[in-house]
C-alpha cells in the first residue's frame, strides 16, 4: 500500500518536474461562458491553465494573444501552460462559440 | 443556423484556399482532378477517424498529443509542399514549354502531384476534424436540430468552396507562363505560413521557447478574425501578433524551400531540349 503510493509519488514527480510549482488556474466553461471571464494571473511566470468544458458540447480553447487552440471535449478538461507572460491583458474564447470571450489579466 | 454557418465555412475555407492553390499550380499536368480529389477524399475520411479518436490523440504524450499532432500534421505538409516545388524548380520551364506547345497538356510523368495531393490531404483533415468535432458536439448538445445543423453546415461548405473556386478562378487567368512562377511563389508563402502554426503548436506543447510572446501587435490594422485576417493567414501565415519562434520558422522555410529551389533550378541545364512527346519529362537525369 505504502509502496504503490510511493512509486505513484515519484512516478508523479518524475512526469513534471519542471511544472511542480507552477501556479495552476482553472477555468470552466459553463453555459457559453467562461467561470471566471475575468482571470488574474502573475506576470512573469509559466502558469498551468485547466481549461474544463462543463457544457454538452465540445469547445476549442483558443487565443491569438497566447498563441494557443486547443479542443475541450464536452465533460473533459485540458491543460495548456502559457507564460512567463507580460503584465497586461490577455483575450480568450471558444473557437467553437465566438460569443464566448474572456481574459487573462497579467500583473 | 448562422453560427454553424459561420464557423464550417472558417475551417472549410482553409482547407479550399490550399485547394485552390493545388490545383493552380497544377494546372496542364494530366490526372491533377483525380489526384487532388483523391487527396480530398482521403482528408474528409481521416477527418473522421481523427475525430473518432481525438480523445485518444488529446491524452497522448503526457496531454499534449493534440498539439504534438497538429504540428506534425502542418510540418508534412510544408514538406510535401516544399518537395513538389523544388521539384517544378527543376522541371516547370520544361513542362510549361511543352504545355504551351501541345496545348495545355502534358504528361505528368514523374511530376509528384502526390505530393501535392497529400498536402491537400493534410489541409483538410485538420480543417475537417475540427468541423466534425464542432459539429458531433452541436448534434449531441441538441440545440438547434439536426435540420438547422445540416443546412447551416451546408452553407458553411458551399461558401468555403466558393471561395476556393474564387482564387483559382483568379489564377487560371493569370496567363499559363507567368502562372508558374505566381504559383510557386504562392506555394512557398503557403508552405512558411504552416510552418510558422506548426511552431506555434510546438510552443504550446512546451518544445520550443516563445522567443518573444508577441513579437508586434497589428491587430488594429488587421484582426487574426477578420476575414481578410483569415484568408492572409492561410494564404501567407499572416499572425497579428507573431511569437519570435514563429518568425523563425517562417524565415527558415522560406530560406530552405526558397534556397533549394534556387539551387536546383539554376542546376539545371536546358541542353537537351528534346521536342517533347510521350513521355515528356524524364525523371532526374
Amino acid at each position: 500500500m505504502h509502496r504503490s503510493f510511493l512509486a505513484l509519488f515519484f512516478l508523479a514527480a518524475f512526469a513534471v518536474p519542471a511544472f511542480a510549482d507552477d501556479p495552476v488556474i482553472t477555468i470552466t466553461l459553463k453555459d457559453h461562458q467562461f467561470v471566471p471571464a475575468e482571470v488574474p494571473a502573475p506576470a512573469g511566470v509559466k502558469i498551468k491553465l485547466v481549461v474544463r468544458n462543463e457544457q454538452k458540447v465540445n469547445a476549442e480553447f483558443e487565443s491569438h494573444s497566447l498563441h494557443r487552440e486547443k479542443i475541450v471535449a464536452a465533460g473533459g478538461e485540458v491543460t495548456v501552460f502559457v507564460g512567463p507572460l507580460n503584465a497586461g491583458s490577455y483575450e480568450f474564447f471558444d473557437d467553437f462559440h465566438s460569443g464566448t470571450r474572456g481574459h487573462l489579466v497579467v500583473k | 443556423m448562422l453560427p454553424t454557418a459561420i464557423i464550417v465555412f472558417r475551417e472549410v475555407l482553409e482547407a479550399a484556399l490550399i485547394v485552390g492553390i493545388v490545383m493552380a499550380a497544377s494546372r496542364g499536368a494530366q490526372r491533377r482532378g483525380l489526384w487532388v480529389s483523391g487527396g480530398i477524399a482521403t482528408g474528409v475520411l481521416g477527418a473522421c477517424l481523427v475525430a473518432l479518436f481525438a480523445a485518444t490523440i488529446a491524452a497522448a504524450a503526457a496531454g499534449m498529443g493534440q498539439e504534438l499532432f497538429d504540428a506534425g500534421i502542418l510540418f508534412a505538409a510544408v514538406g510535401m509542399l516544399g518537395w513538389h516545388n523544388i521539384w517544378m524548380s527543376r522541371h516547370g520551364r520544361e513542362l510549361a514549354s511543352q504545355a504551351v506547345q501541345l496545348g495545355n497538356e502534358v504528361r505528368s510523368g514523374a511530376r509528384p502531384l502526390w505530393a501535392l495531393a497529400f498536402a491537400v490531404a493534410l489541409a483538410v483533415l485538420r480543417e475537417g476534424s475540427e468541423i466534425v468535432l464542432f459539429l458531433y458536439g452541436i448534434a449531441l448538445g441538441g440545440n438547434g436540430g439536426p435540420l438547422a445543423m445540416g443546412a447551416g453546415g451546408l452553407i458553411g461548405l458551399a461558401l468555403g468552396v466558393a471561395a476556393g473556386a474564387a482564387i483559382y478562378w483568379g489564377l487560371v487567368s493569370i496567363p499559363m507562363r507567368l502562372l508558374f512562377t505566381v504559383t510557386s511563389w504562392l506555394v512557398l508563402l503557403l508552405a512558411a505560413g504552416l510552418a510558422s502554426q506548426g511552431a506555434a503548436f510546438l510552443m504550446q506543447a512546451n518544445l520550443l521557447p516563445a522567443l518573444g510572446d508577441n513579437l508586434w501587435d497589428t491587430s488594429f490594422l488587421l484582426s487574426d478574425q477578420s476575414l481578410a485576417g483569415r484568408v492572409l493567414h492561410t494564404l501567407v501565415g499572416y499572425t497579428a501578433q507573431p511569437a519570435g519562434i514563429q518568425l523563425v520558422f517562417y524565415g527558415a522555410t522560406l530560406l530552405v524551400i526558397g534556397g533549394l529551389m534556387r539551387l536546383v533550378g539554376s542546376a539545371e541545364q536546358p541542353t537537351r531540349a528534346k521536342p517533347g512527346r510521350g513521355s515528356a519529362v524524364s525523371p532526374a537525369e
